[in-house]
């Protein structure tokens, strides 16, 4: 590994983590205007040419509110919570790939950060660290509705998250590796999600619950806990809160996208690289449109069903979908 | 492989950089007035009665002991899928029979109502 190497792994990481953010940026802008035209209105549209930097004005704003600590709070874990929450969304994001290699200014560039072998397993290891930043949060505020929603967002995430577990197992049986590159590799003849449809599904749902969106958001139930967990933090605090919930959006999008959905393949991407970083960005943006579709239509469900429907349906099917895929793939492989 | 992991380093720590700065910037930038009123616990315009930190449902625990058997066996089930293709049908049935022995714990928690929210 020498100097240019690190070099080139540097500008990687910051051009990387700089898309993420300016992505969380436009997906808040994207949830609006979407929103917005399901309810039949404009959305934002003052800030710019159809609103485009109605995301710079929200910044700018948020920079400069002020913040409130409340007085009985826990003050070190009160700031500390929010950077703990955006650290694991933005590091999921590493072992995603966006393409395989181009040459640019006369080097080869491959088009993923890192390539590790045990890469399922590290998502399942940072989605689990996402935990703690939540659950911090709404213990260290010293408000009843904070705590609450920290701990019902604990109990929800840590549910969902074996039924993730188990249907992220599916794809890896199929590729007979954990490495996405590879999973990615392995779909060239015909996309996961034809073959597993109950394994997409069931890792959709539980990647939802495990991101606190609707119809699962019940940590942040505004009618009953005013804003959950986060209901004490403001200014840039509140952002980073805000941030993290997004690039998780954006995450689990691009690691849908990559174990089901073919992640960067598409026609003409082995003649052309290039192309692949656009197949991953057009099917990231079709998966955000469905979540966001998810929340303009559907209601909230009550936390105790959402419990059992964790429990009872959902991580049974997914064991059951293991099952099968074990005896099916024996069947024909062999 | 190991380059690789020192990859991910670089990038963690780099990510790190970015809510330190925005934290950081917003501290230098923000106006920074302060009064008992403001800091006091937002609930809804009514003053707070009793402590925060106070016990809370055993249920959360119950769902966290659950949830720890399940996890360390989603684990154990990683290395099998990975080498799947090449594995005899000896391990299969082996997993099979691991499987239903962690299935058998599942029901047994089902049946004593450990997963019902009450």
């Amino acid at each position: 590994m020498d100097g240019a190497m690190i070099l080139e792994w540097v500008i990687k990481s910051i051009f990387l983590i700089l898309v993420m953010t300016g992505g969380f940026a436009y997906v808040t802008l994207y949830e609006r205007k979407v929103l917005a035209r399901i309810q039949v209105r404009i959305g934002p549209n003052r800030a710019g040419p159809f609103g485009v930097l109605q995301p710079v004005a929200d910044g700018i704003k948020l920079i400069f509110k002020e913040e409130l600590v409340p007085a009985k709070a826990d003050k070190l874990i009160f700031t500390l919570a929010p950077v703990l929450t955006v650290i694991p969304a933005l590091i999921i994001t590493a072992v995603v790939p966006w393409g395989t290699e181009v040459t640019l200014f006369g080097r080869t560039i491959k088009l993923y950060l890192a390539d590790i072998n045990i890469a399922v397993l590290y998502l399942m290891a940072v989605t689990s660290i996402s935990i703690y930043g939540i659950a911090l949060a709404g213990w260290s505020s010293n408000n009843k509705y904070a705590t609450l929603g920290g701990l019902r967002a604990t109990a929800q995430m840590i549910s969902y998250e074996l039924a993730l577990g188990f249907a992220m197992i599916v794809p890896v049986m199929m590729a007979g590796s954990m490495s996405l590159v590879d999973i990615v590799e392995s779909q060239k003849p015909v996309w996961f999600v034809f073959v597993q449809p109950l394994a997409f599904l069931i890792y959709f749902i539980a990647a939802l619950a495990e991101i606190n969106r609707s119809p699962f958001d019940m940590p942040e139930a505004e009618q009953e806990l005013t804003a959950g967990y986060h209901t004490e933090y403001s200014g840039m605090k509140f952002a980073l809160f805000f941030m993290a919930e997004y690039i998780k959006m954006i995450a689990i999008s691009m690691i849908g996208s990559s174990l089901f959905l073919g992640g960067y393949r598409g026609p003409f991407v082995d003649q052309l690289p290039a192309l692949g970083p656009l197949y991953l960005f057009i099917k990231v943006a079709i998966v955000l449109f469905v979540i966001i579709w998810i929340r303009a239509t559907l209601p909230r469900i009550r936390y105790d069903r959402l419990m059992q429907f964790g429990w009872k349906v959902l991580f049974p099917l997914a064991l059951l979908n293991v099952f099968v895929t074990g005896v099916v793939l024996i069947l024909v492989g062999g | 492989m190991l380059n690789d992991w020192s990859y991910v380093a670089i990038f963690t720590v780099i990510s790190m950089f970015l809510p330190a700065a925005a934290i950081a910037i917003a501290s230098f930038l923000a106006p920074k007035k302060p009064n008992p009123i403001k800091n006091s616990i937002y609930e809804c315009g009514v003053e707070t009665v009793g402590a925060t930190w106070v016990q809370f449902k055993v249920q959360y625990y119950i769902y966290t002991l659950v949830f720890l058997l399940f996890d360390v066996e989603i684990i154990f089930l990683y290395p099998w899928a990975v080498a799947y293709n090449q594995l005899p049908l000896f391990a299969v049935v082996e997993v099979i029979i691991f499987i239903l022995i962690l299935l058998g714990g599942l029901l047994y928690a089902w049946r004593k109502g450990a997963l019902e929210w009450v």
